[in-house]
C-alpha cells in the first residue's frame, strides 16, 4: 500500500516502513538504545532526501525514549539532576548542529557530511564494542572471573574543578566533562538525526563511572528532550520533519520495542555486545562503501535559494 | 501577417490559428498518486483541408511547469571519496516539462526554429546565475540538468501524443510524473504548417496536493513552531501508547 509523504513528497510503501520500524524496534528493545543511528541510515538507503530522515529520524527517537524513560522512571532508575546538567549542554549543542545543517545544506555537502559522521562514529564505537565483547566472551569461556574496575579508582576526569554531586548517581564530579558530553551529543542529535545513546551509556560507564543501572534511564531522559528540541528547531528552519514518516516509523517501533526488550532477556550482555557491535559495523561498512564505489550518476539537482 | 488585416489582400485565405481547452483548470493529487496521463484537447481553425488531408499540419503540446532556480552538482573523486565539488546555478528552470507531438520533433521543423521558440525539452533555454562561467562549464551543467529532469520522469517527451481526432480537432496526452510539482502549469500549444511556425496557444492549470497532504504540507512551512510541537507531542502520545498496549514488564 502507497502513502504519499507530504513533506518529503515521495510515495513510499506503508509497510516497508512499518517494518523497518518494527525491525528498529525490535533491536532497540533488545540492546536498550534508541535505534536513530539504524532509522536514518536506513531511511536515506530508501530513498528519503537525508535531511528530512535526520530530522524525521530526531521526531522517532522521542517516541522510543519516552517509551524507554517512563519505564525507567518508574523502577526509580533515573537521575534527574545528572540528565538536566546533560540536558543544558544538549540544548547548546544541538544548536550549533543545527546551523551546521544548514550551512552544510547550502554549500552542498550535507549528504557527505552525514555518511562521513555515520562511517566515523559508528566504525568507532562498533569497533570498540566488538573488542571489548569479544574479549569478554573469550574470558568466560576460559572460565576466568571477570575483571572489574575498582570503584575507588579515579581518572583525570574526576581532578577537574567545579564539582556537583549526583546523589542518584552516588557521583560527585566536575560539571566540565558533563556538560562536554551533553553539547557533543545534542550536536549529533541535530546532524545525525540520533539521539545519541549508543555514545551516551558508554561515556557515563567508562568516564564518569555512574552506576550502570542508572545509566540508560539517564541517558534516555535527557535523549528525550535534545532530540525534541532537535525536532522543533528542524521543522522551523528546515521544514524536514515528516509526521507521516515518522509516524509510521514509531508505530512500527513502539511495538518491536517491547518483543526485543523480551528477546534480549534470553541472551547474555557480552553476546549481545559482540552482536550489536556487528550490526553497527555493518551498517558503517555500508555507508563507506557509497562513499568510495563511482556514484551512477555524477550530477545531482537541488533547488537553489533554500532558507 | 500583418497584411492579413488589409483590406486589400481580404481574399486570401484566413490564417490558421490553434485553441485547446483543458476540461479542468485545477488538478488535486492525491496521497496514492503515481503518475497520470493528462489530456488536452485543442482544435485547428481556418485550416486548410488539402494541407490537413496531406498531413503537414503538426501540433506540439507542453505542459510547463513552474520555473524555479535549480543548482546542479557535480560529484568528483578527492582521496578516493565522492564529493560534489563544481556547481553551476540556473534560474527559472521549468520543475516539469512535459511534452507530447504528433511526429518526432525533428520530423517536423528545423532545429533552429526549435531553439528560436525555446521549445523542446533540448532546446529550452536555461539562463545560468553566472553568465561569466566559461560556455564548455555552462554546457555541461545544462546537459547535466536535462539528463538528470528526464531520467526522473520530470522532462518527457511523447511522440504520437498528439492525434488528430478530425480535421479541425487533435487531442493531446501529457505525462505527468509521480513527483511533479505543485502550483501553476502552463499549457501550450505549438501550430506548425509544412515546418513553419503558425500560431501558438496556451492555457493554465494549477496542480495542488489534495486534502490531508496538502494541509499538513501547509501547516509544516506556515506554521512550523506549531507542526513542531505537534510532532513532538504526537511521538510522546505514541511512546506512551505503546509502552501501554504492548508492555511486558
Amino acid at each position: 500500500m502507497g502513502i504519499y509523504l507530504p513533506i518529503a513528497e515521495i510515495s513510499v510503501n506503508v509497510f516497508v516502513l512499518l517494518a523497518m520500524g518494527a525491525a528498529v524496534g525490535f533491536l532497540s528493545g533488545m540492546f536498550g538504545v534508541g535505534g536513530g543511528f539504524l532509522i536514518t541510515p536506513l531511511l536515506i538507503f530508501y530513498n528519503i532526501p537525508p535531511a528530512i530522515a535526520v530530522a524525521t529520524g530526531a521526531n522517532q527517537v522521542i517516541a522510543s525514549s519516552f517509551s524507554g524513560a517512563l519505564s525507567h522512571f518508574k523502577r526509580g532508575t533515573l537521575d534527574f539532576k545528572l540528565g538536566g546538567v546533560l540536558l543544558a549542554g544538549g540544548i547548546v549543542g544541538s544548536t550549533a548542529g543545527i546551523f551546521v545543517f544548514a550551512l552544510l545544506r547550502r554549500l552542498g555537502q550535507l549528504d557527505l557530511f552525514i555518511s562521513l559522521l555515520y562511517v566515523v562514529l559508528l566504525g568507532t564505537v562498533g569497533g570498540l564494542m566488538l573488542v571489548e565483547s569479544v574479549n569478554a566472551l573469550r574470558a568466560s569461556r576460559s572460565g576466568a572471573a571477570p575483571v572489574l574496575k575498582k570503584s575507588g579508582q579515579h581518572n583525570w576526569i574526576h581532578r577537574l574543578p567545579f564539582k556537583m554531586r549526583f546523589r542518584a548517581s552516588k557521583l560527585f564530579v566536575s560539571v566540565i566533562p558533563v556538560l562536554g558530553l551533553g553539547v557533543g551529543i545534542g550536536f549529533l542529535s541535530s546532524i545525525m538525526g540520533v539521539g545519541g545513546g549508543f555514545i551516551m551509556v558508554p561515556a557515563l560507564i567508562y568516564l564518569l563511572k555512574v552506576p550502570t543501572n542508572v545509566v540508560i534511564g539517564t541517558s534516555l531522559f535527557q535523549i528525550i528532550f535534545t532530540s525534541a528540541y532537535t525536532t522543533l528547531v528542524h521543522a522551523t528552519t528546515n521544514q524536514t520533519v515528516d509526521v507521516i514518516l515518522a509516524f509510521l516509523l514509531m508505530a512500527g517501533g513502539v511495538a518491536g520495542a517491547q518483543y526485543g526488550a523480551k528477546a534480549g532477556q534470553r541472551l547474555r550482555g557480552e553476546q549481545l555486545r559482540a552482536l550489536l557491535a556487528m550490526l553497527v559495523l555493518a551498517v558503517a561498512i555500508r555507508l563507506a562503501v557509497d562513499l568510495f564505489v563511482t556514484p551512477p550518476n555524477l550530477y545531482s539537482l537541488t533547488a537553489a535559494g533554500l532558507n | 501577417m500583418l497584411f492579413a488585416l488589409s483590406p486589400a489582400t481580404a481574399q486570401t485565405p484566413p490564417v490558421e490559428s490553434i485553441q485547446i481547452g483543458l476540461s479542468t483548470d485545477a488538478i488535486s493529487i492525491t496521497a496514492s498518486f503515481s503518475g497520470a496521463d493528462l489530456t488536452i484537447f485543442g482544435s485547428l481553425e481556418n485550416p486548410d483541408p488539402l494541407v490537413a488531408r496531406q498531413g503537414r499540419y503538426d501540433v506540439v503540446v507542453v505542459l510547463e511547469g513552474p520555473p524555479r532556480p535549480v543548482v546542479v552538482r557535480r560529484k568528483d573523486r578527492v582521496l578516493g571519496v565522492w564529493i560534489n565539488l563544481e556547481s553551476e546555478t540556473f534560474e527559472n528552470v521549468p520543475v516539469s516539462y512535459s511534452v507530447a507531438t504528433t511526429r518526432p520533433l525533428q520530423d517536423i521543423a528545423e532545429p533552429a526554429k526549435y531553439k528560436q521558440l525555446s521549445l523542446g525539452a533540448q532546446n529550452l533555454y536555461m539562463k545560468p546565475a553566472d553568465e561569466t562561467d566559461s560556455p564548455a562549464t555552462i554546457e555541461e551543467f545544462t546537459a547535466a540538468l536535462r539528463d538528470r529532469k528526464a531520467a526522473t520522469g520530470l522532462y518527457s517527451e511523447n511522440v504520437g501524443g498528439v492525434q488528430f481526432l478530425s480535421q479541425n480537432l487533435f487531442r493531446a496526452t501529457v505525462r505527468l510524473a509521480p513527483n511533479v510539482p505543485v502550483g501553476t502549469h502552463k499549457a501550450r500549444a505549438f501550430l506548425f504548417k509544412s515546418g513553419m511556425f503558425v500560431k501558438e496557444s496556451s492555457a493554465q492549470l494549477e496542480i495542488r496536493k489534495s486534502g490531508f497532504e496538502q494541509s499538513i504540507f501547509r501547516v509544516a512551512h506556515d506554521y512550523s513552531f506549531l507542526y513542531g510541537v505537534f510532532a513532538i507531542s504526537l511521538a510522546m502520545l505514541t511512546g506512551w501508547l505503546g509502552r501501554l498496549i504492548f508492555r511486558k514488564d
